[in-house]
Parts: structure tokens; sequence; C-alpha cells
């Protein structure tokens, strides 16, 4: 690991060990927070008995289906919004303002659509992280250099091969960018989604804990959602640096 | 507006051809329309009795000024990229590519990455997987036009060596005249925008040659012929006119 690392994670600790003081010495109150090991302790326990299981394979299961939607209907409209330059200038706004739009507030309209499942959950999280992988497969087809479009006109490449074999690995860094912010996306919408308005799913039983005064469930549950987004997010992060690190970027 | 003037112009099979002019003369469009990148508003290019239009023939390489290498594949898959996409056959891309990299003393770097090497080197991968394409004419737009004052003479050696190997027709487009006067068997000289061809001289110099024929006599005269005709092009260009001074 280098120095900065070190840092990093020295920081990390030292944060988490001050809250662990600050709780044992009674400075932050039972009832307001546990220590950060007796969550891990609630955590370990909740697992090990399996009754979160069913809340925590529908989360995922919600949150791969949105991050799915949103990476491939992102990039096939971003794909067909920078061809047609016109209809483009025309959206540019839309896109530009579109994360100042509240979505939860039309939560209620999405359940009355669709009903009280998972589509509506779905939907907020697709909704959430489509536009970002959008906006960044644009930015990605206008940084292809002509000179590499130009290349393949004097291969003799259609324009399909031109898009999956110069435009595409020309355009990965950006896109890599709209992933990474599609799975955060995702994961957000789902997760506030099931708070709101629903009956399972690890949002939803954070709410429940919270309502009933059970302190050990909801932080565990607390922990093991930032454990578990910032493993998925690091496992992005070594995939995308090897794959870049040979271009020298 | 047109970025070209009129041109005709014959490239003789074989032949080692520059076009020099002033900067926005249209020397770039005029190579994008002989390669068939780009079509003419009016007239014809034939490439070996062919018509030219619309796509880029079999027999023709492009070589741009731009770094045209492709960062996701190594020097190697870039240098094969062109055959592959003509499905040959494994044995003979092997065959192409590795007489390519030692051609262009890129052999050591075959499985480097763009990013690993200089720009003169990267400009070479461009120049070998134009090269393994076996071209029957070659358009090199400024080629050398980002690389240091050094790297550009040895460049030009390199090209030179591909030509007489080659036997390919070279057209070269450039706006250093030096260049121009050492590499070429007959220099074109165009005007200021909407460029045409105002003259057309022969150098007269032997197939073997190299950078160090600067140092000939007819080396300067070639250069300072080329500057008497562009100098007032280029100040038109520049938009300086020439004021009545004695």
């Amino acid at each position: 690991m280098t120095r900065l690392g070190w840092i990093r994670l020295a920081v990390v600790a030292g944060f988490v060990l001050l809250i662990e003081v600050l709780c044992r010495t009674g400075v932050i109150g039972k009832l307001t927070m546990i220590p950060p090991s007796a969550m891990a302790v609630e955590l370990w326990a909740l697992l090990k008995s399996g009754k979160a299981d069913a809340d925590i394979v529908q989360t995922l299961r919600n949150v791969a289906v949105a991050f799915a939607l949103s990476v491939v209907g992102g990039f096939v409209l971003g794909v067909g919004l920078h061809s047609i330059t016109r209809l483009r200038r025309a959206v540019d706004p839309f896109l530009a303002t579109y994360y100042a739009i509240p979505f939860f507030a039309f939560y209620p309209l999405l359940v009355s659509i669709f009903g009280l499942n998972a589509a509506p959950i779905i939907l907020i999280g697709f909704l959430f992280g489509v536009v970002a992988m959008i906006i960044n497969t644009i930015n990605g087809l206008d940084r292809v250099p002509r000179v590499l479009l130009k290349t393949a006109r004097v291969c003799g490449m259609d324009p399909v091969r031109t898009a999956l074999m110069i435009k595409l690995p020309s355009a990965a860094p950006h896109l890599f960018t709209g992933a990474k912010l599609a799975i955060a996306y995702s994961f957000i919408g789902v997760i506030a989604a099931e708070f709101i308005m629903s009956t399972s799913g690890l949002g939803y039983s954070i709410a429940y804990a919270f309502n009933n005064f059970d302190n050990k469930t909801m932080y565990a549950l607390m922990l093991f959602i930032i454990t578990l987004v910032t493993v998925i997010n690091a496992v992005f992060h070594v995939w995308e640096r090897r794959i870049m690190a040979r271009r020298g970027r | 507006m047109h970025a070209l003037g009129p041109v005709d112009l014959t490239l003789a099979q074989g032949e080692f051809y520059s076009v020099v002019g002033p900067s926005g003369c249209g020397k770039s469009t005029l190579l994008d329309v002989l390669a068939g990148l780009s079509a003419p508003t009016e007239g014809t290019i034939l490439f070996e009795g062919q018509e030219v239009r619309g796509s880029v023939p079999a027999g023709i390489g492009v070589v741009f000024q731009e770094d045209a290498t492709f960062a996701w594949l190594t020097v190697w898959d870039n240098i094969a990229f062109g055959l592959r996409r003509a499905g040959m056959d494994a044995a003979e891309i092997e065959r192409r590519v590795s007489y390519a990299l030692g051609f262009m003393g890129l052999t050591d770097f075959s499985k480097a990455y763009p990013s690993q090497l200089s720009g003169g080197m990267r400009q070479r991968v461009c120049i070998a997987r134009t090269l393994v394409m076996q071209p029957r004419l070659i358009l090199l737009d400024e080629p050398f036009g980002a690389l240091d004052a050094q790297t550009r003479l040895l460049m030009g050696d390199e090209l030179l060596r591909l030509w007489r190997e080659t036997g390919a027709t070279v057209m070269l487009i450039t706006h250093a005249l030096d260049e121009a006067a050492m590499l070429s068997d007959r220099i074109g000289v165009m005007s200021a925008r909407p460029g045409r061809l105002i003259a057309d001289i022969e150098t007269g110099w032997p197939r073997e040659r190299d950078s160090r024929i600067a140092s000939d006599d007819a080396f300067g005269n070639i250069t300072a012929e080329l500057w008497g005709l562009l100098r007032e092009e280029s100040m038109k260009a520049a938009g300086m006119a020439e004021k009545g001074r004695a």
C-alpha cells in the first residue's frame, strides 16, 4: 500500500476508534448509538441467524436489476442521442437539470401505477442511475479522437464495427465513470425507496428497526450496507485501475 | 467557400511526391479527397484506373499527423488491426507484423501499450500499421508535424527506406520546406486558400538518398526556390499584405 493509502486507512480507523470511545464513555448515549464494535457483533449474529437473508437478497436483486437497466439503457440512449445531434441539443438542458428533480416525491404515483411491489423500487433506482450513464456515454463519445474515426474508415469499417471496436473502447474511461455513478445511484434509489414505502428489503428493515427502538438491528444493517457498498466500489475501482493502467490514464 | 481550388495532379507509380503550402490552404483536404475520405464537389479521382468515391480503396494507406494509435491495444495488436479486419490468416499476420516491427525498430516494444511509447515511436506504430497492409499508394498528412526536429530527420530517413523497400508511391503533405526538399522526387507548391497548385519542382535526387543530402548545394537551392514561391502566399494566409517598401 502507498503512503497515502496508509494515511487514508488511519483516518478511517481513527474515526471509528473515536466513535467507539465516545460511545463507551457515555458521551454518545446508548439510545442514540451503539459502539462500532457492538455493531459488528450484532451484524455477525444477525447474519448467522439468517433472519435478514430474505431482505438482503431482495435488495441486492433490486439494485442489480436497476443497475443493469441503467448501464445498458443509459449506454444505448447515450449512443442514440449522440448520433442525432438535433435531438441531443434539444434534450441537453433536461439532462443537465435532471438531478434537480426530487424523484421520491413521485413515489406514491409510481406505487399507484405499478402497485406495491418491486417495480416502483427498481424504477426509482433506474431513474436515478440511467441519466448519469447517458451523460457519461455522450461525454465519452464526444472525446473519441476524430483521427481514430478516420482510421476506421481507412480500414473500411462499417458504422456498427466502428462503434464496437473503436468508439466503445475509446470511450471506455467515461463509460466506467458512468457505471460507477450508476451503481451508487441505484443503491441510493433502491434503499431509499424501500425506506419510504415498502414491506421488505434492507431499507424497510432499517426503518422498521428504527420505529421499534431496535438500535442493535438498525446499526447492524447500516454497517452491512456501508461495508457492502464499499466492497463493491473497491472491486470496481481495482478492475478499472487494472484496465486503465495499461493505457497510462 | 471552398477549402480547395481546382487541382489537376497525376502521380507517377513509385514516385515520392510532396505538397507544400501555407497553413490553411487545403493540403489536408486534398489528401482527404485523394484518399476517398471526403468527396470532391467537382471532378474525379482515379486510383489505378478506378474512380475513388465515398470509401478508401484497398491499396491506399494513410498516415495522419495526430496520434492514431489505439490506446487499448498493444503495439502488436495495433499493427495487426487492419490485417485482422481484412480476415487474413494468422500465420500471414504473424509474418507481416513481425517484419513491420523489425523494419520500424519496434520489436522490443511489441507488447507495450502506446502510452508507454514516445510520440515518435507511436508514429512508427501508425506507419507500421499502414505498412503491413502493403499499400501501393501511401498518403501522409504531416506525419512528423508533432515531433522534434531531430526525430523528424530520422523519421524522414525511415520513410525513404520504406519507400525504396516497398516500391510504393508516396505522397507527403508537409509545411516543412526542408522536409519536402530532402525527401521528394517532385514537389507541388500550393497557393493560399483556396489552394491551387502553382508550381511543380523536380529535385533530381537519386533513389538512394537520406537526410545527409541536406549538405548538398542543390538542397539549399531547392529550399530557397520553394520559399521564393511560398513567401507571398504565406503572407496572404497570415493576413499580411506585401507592403510597397523599397
